[in-house]
């Protein structure tokens, strides 16, 4: 049974046409709405490729069902920055060797943007504990932690010279 | 044309070889736009699936396809009765059927493949393919099938290859004799990026082009080609996006199936493998079972060793023949050992068939000889660390095989920088929080909050390990590497183009900057990575570094001598005297210096090359000759705690110093070495792929556990930087080391804490289990 519904991604309205009930916010992503950006790798919640966010709450997209987060405020790695402008996460991790064959990543960017918007200043059993639902096999994690280290000293920084501006 | 009073400059202009530029692929990844070969599709593309056996060993009676062709939607169904070329194939023998016909030899292999318009359709269309078998006992113990009781459970028998060893005085003795027998459970490559593919069958059915995630383009050309009775050149491979790889894209998996179903059809056809089928689609690491005598003086050098070694191979040859001959010929580990017996053993059996992971063959050796250093240590009365000292091998000491290890060979530096390296400042149990309470995650067992800070001991291993880069026993390895001057309204631009997979190692990083540094010239394009230019060899056996950069850097220093030639021409200089500072072109006879890219404008210079390696030799009777390339080596020491009475353990830190040659990119070569940490943890105490009866019981990343952030230790590393004079740039292959020696080391540490609570374990089997430490 196919049904037509509603959903609100990266800002704008997109109706999904083609999905059969009880198919899942990842599938829709990808194969009804073309939004590749987030990725399958375990279809079971247990490795974070599919990370997004639904009204601020961090999900694995594979266990959320479509249909069910109309209403919602859905974004993706997509919905993070402008193609070709990478946000400072998205750039520590280029610049900090956190990326390495990249599957994993989509998923660790919306992540580490949800750990650092909640808390902008985790210690590392902090950000271990936060990104533990994120399998990487590559990388082995370190680089990935210098990277989130590295935006929230940055932020810190920034935020620090705006406030002395102001 | 300027003349600059300039010296020499002496550090590397960043983008050059030695410094750490970013991967050009990188905005590309973290943006989500980055195509891996799951993101692909075509307009009109089905999709497949793959029918698979249920049973270990079973033979076919009927395969009933006319309920599925009744399914509306269902487009294409193949079986075996519909490969028009070689039945089988593999990537040393041939002995792995495309589709089974008459007998299938393992849960989950592929018995018939199905086109559909929609993912849904095709699986029910896959469920309604009935097939009658008559089920046969499987062969499901490797000692069986080398005892010869079993009658063969395919043509080519079940003993894939048996090699000896004999080496030096075969009768020598030692005043201190300790042994063991050890076994490695089977371990998955686990990549996340799952297998899949997009075939496009040229009009007319006579050629067909495949975008897929692999490890060797060619080869799996060579290996579709025979299959679908194609010439080569028919077959166009393109890389599709890889997530990853660690030995499981070395062999094929959908690629056959793919480019059935499209020539079927006509039409494009996608296959992507979810998480559990991707559990029976690739080969494994061999689970091995290995017993070990070590013969050594009183004062612990050793006289001799001897080894039986019996790898599980499963159903299909694979890579199984040469699995066995790394890990018998590396048995000594990286230690002189003037006298040696070895018997291996790679058979075929009914489980999962077992082929390439990182380390090949390397790591179920290590985890034996390591542990036997530490009982050796033991039997003598000398520290861990002392004894592998005493017996560290160096340049010219020789292999089992007789053949001398003639690299750089810093297996003392290596162990010396490890112990320099400064131990956890936590004490056990970790930093108290600001409330006085204990940090219940930085205990073992975490977030369970299980353990009980007062019980925790912990403890240090060591671990060290010899690894042989490239393709041995007289195979002829080689890399094709293309380099031309391209002008455009920007400068001149170097393309290089070659068949190197990148699998998220970062040789599309590497790559341009060999040609920066050789070149003098920053603008550097890759193109796109496929067949239409020859083979780059494997991503595997740590050897692109080494192979493809060789042929990188030898295309590059043609082409840069061609341009020398121009160069010196017009200015009236000597070209042979020439030579690239930085971004320039140096005539030191007049001190002048020319802009590399501008004197390169306007030079239609292309040229292609091969690179090759010394070559190798086959292995005799006796297991004599030198059958490898080169070698690196590394150390590793694990720090743990332990909950002896939950048998919980946690890695608290892993210091390592690895033999690198030269780090041409050194952050790439730190994420290596904690990247290849991980797995070799994983390994050691997490990772297992259980099976029962041939059934796999855990083919799922719940039950299957991956180190995550919370189990991985920091890692400290000093790259030890000799460079090798054999080595094209220096730098020798780091991908497989880290994953090698940490295993053992952890397992080390854990008896090392277990011995300072008074339990006494074994702990001769990786991964170490709960129940191994506290039952």
């Amino acid at each position: 049974m196919n049904e037509i519904f509603t959903l609100h991604v990266n800002g704008e309205d997109r109706e999904v046409r083609d999905s059969w009930l009880g198919e899942n916010l990842l599938d829709v992503l990808r194969d009804r709405l073309g939004l590749m950006g987030a990725k399958g790798a375990c279809e079971q919640g247990e490795c974070g490729s599919c990370s997004v966010l639904v009204d601020d709450e961090l999900v694995c997209s594979c266990l959320v069902m479509a249909a069910s987060a109309t209403g919602q405020a859905i974004t993706t790695v997509e919905g993070v920055a402008p193609v070709g402008a990478p946000s400072d996460v998205q750039q520590a991790f280029v610049d900090a060797g956190a990326v390495q064959c990249g599957f994993c990543t989509p998923g660790l960017i919306m992540a580490v943007h949800d750990l650092l918007d909640r808390s902008p200043e985790p210690g590392d059993t902090e950000i271990r504990e936060e990104l533990a639902g994120n399998v990487c096999r590559c990388t082995g994690y370190g680089r990935i932690i210098d990277a989130v280290q590295q935006v929230a000293v940055a932020r810190r920084s920034a935020g620090g010279e705006l406030g002395a501006s102001t | 044309m300027s003349v600059i009073d300039q010296t020499t400059t002496t550090t590397p202009r960043h983008g050059a070889l030695g410094t750490s530029p970013t991967r050009p692929d990188g905005v590309e990844k973290v943006q989500g736009t980055y195509a891996f070969s799951s993101d692909i599709s075509a307009d009109g593309c089905l999709f497949g699936v793959t029918l698979r056996s249920p049973h270990p060993y079973a033979r076919i009676l009927s395969i009933d396809l006319s309920a599925a062709w009744k399914i509306d939607g269902v487009q294409a169904i193949v079986t075996a009765d519909d490969v028009p070329g070689q039945l089988t194939y593999g990537l040393i023998s041939q002995d792995q059927p495309v589709f089974a016909s008459d007998v299938v030899r393992y849960v989950g292999e592929p018995v018939a493949a199905l086109a559909a318009d929609d993912p849904e359709v095709a699986r029910r269309g896959m469920e309604a393919i009935v097939v009658e078998y008559e089920v046969l006992t499987p062969l499901l113990d490797a000692d069986e099938a080398i005892s010869g009781m079993r009658d063969p459970i395919h043509p080519d028998g079940n003993v894939i290859r048996h090699q000896r060893i004999v080496h030096g005085d075969a009768a020598a003795t030692g005043d201190v004799v300790i042994e063991g027998t050890y076994e490695i459970g089977m371990q998955d490559q686990a990549f996340l990026g799952l297998e899949a593919a997009l075939a496009l069958p040229d009009s007319g059915g006579k050629g067909i082009e495949l975008h897929v995630a692999t490890q060797w383009l060619h080869e799996d050309r060579h290996q579709i080609a025979a299959c679908l009775g194609f010439d080569e050149e028919n077959v166009r491979l393109v890389l599709g996006g890889v997530g990853g790889a660690f030995g499981a894209r070395e062999d094929i998996s959908l690629q056959v199936h793919c480019c059935l179903l499209a020539l079927r059809v006509s039409r494009p056809v996608r296959m992507a493998y979810s998480r559990g089928e991707s559990f029976l689609g690739h080969v494994h690491r061999h689970p091995a079972s290995i017993w070990m005598r070590h013969h050594a003086t009183a004062d612990g050098e050793i006289v001799k060793i001897e080894s039986k070694m019996v790898f599980d191979g499963g159903a299909y040859a694979s890579t199984s023949s040469a699995v066995l001959i790394n890990a018998i010929t590396l048995a000594q580990g990286p230690y002189r050992c003037p006298n040696a017996v070895v018997d291996g053993w790679a058979v075929r059996t009914n489980h999962l068939p077992c082929g390439a992971m990182r380390g090949f063959g390397a790591v179920q050796a290590c985890f034996a000889y390591e542990s036997q250093m530490d009982k050796l240590a033991a039997a003598c009365g000398i520290d861990p660390f002392d004894i592998r000292l005493r017996n560290a091998m160096t340049t010219g000491d020789t292999l089992i095989t007789g053949q001398p290890v003639l690299n750089v060979a810093p297996v003392e530096e290596c162990l010396r920088a490890t112990s320099a390296l400064p131990l956890p400042d936590e004490p056990v149990g970790g930093l108290l929080l600001p409330d006085g309470s204990q940090d219940a995650m930085k205990l073992p067992g975490g977030a369970g909050r299980t353990a009980d800070a007062a019980d925790v001991v912990r403890g240090i291993g060591w671990g060290v390990s010899i690894k042989n880069l490239m393709y041995s026993e007289a195979f002829d390895d080689y890399a094709t590497a293309r380099c031309r001057l391209v002008d455009s309204p920007d400068g001149v631009h170097v393309h290089l183009k070659f068949a190197t997979s990148e699998v998220g190692q970062g040789f599309v990083t590497l790559a341009p900057q060999i040609a920066r540094t050789v070149l003098g010239i920053d603008a550097v394009v890759i193109d796109p990575i496929d067949t239409q230019v020859g083979s780059a060899g494997s991503t595997s056996a740590s050897r692109q570094t080494w192979m493809s950069g060789g042929a990188v850097n030898k295309a590059c220093g043609v082409v840069r001598d061609l341009v020398f030639e121009q160069v010196a021409a017009a200015n009236g200089w000597d070209a042979t005297g020439l030579f690239i500072d930085g971004t320039d072109i140096v005539d030191p006879t007049s001190g002048s210096r020319l802009d590399a890219a501008a004197a390169c404008s306007g030079l239609n210079i292309d040229e292609t090359v091969e690179y090759r390696h010394p070559p190798t030799t086959e292995i005799d009777e006796n297991g004599q000759g030198n059958p490898h390339t080169a070698f690196a080596f590394v150390a590793h020491r694990a720090v743990v705690d332990v909950d002896p009475d939950l048998g919980l353990v946690k890695v608290v830190q892993i210091a390592t110093a690895q033999d690198v040659g030269r780090a041409l990119n050194p952050l790439s070569v730190v994420g290596q070495i904690e990247g290849g940490i991980a797995q070799g943890l994983g390994l050691a105490v997490m990772e297992e792929i259980i099976q029962v009866d041939g059934v796999i019981r855990n083919g799922n990343f719940t039950d299957y556990l991956l180190p995550t952030f919370l189990d991985m230790p920091p890692v400290l590393a000093t790259l030890i930087e000799q460079p090798d004079p054999l080595a094209p740039l220096g730098a020798k292959g780091v991908g497989e080391p880290p994953c090698i020696s940490s295993t053992p080391a952890v397992v080390a540490a854990i008896r090392d804490a277990l011995a300072q609570a008074g339990v006494d374990a074994a702990l001769d089997r990786v991964p170490v289990r709960p129940a191994d430490i506290c039952l």
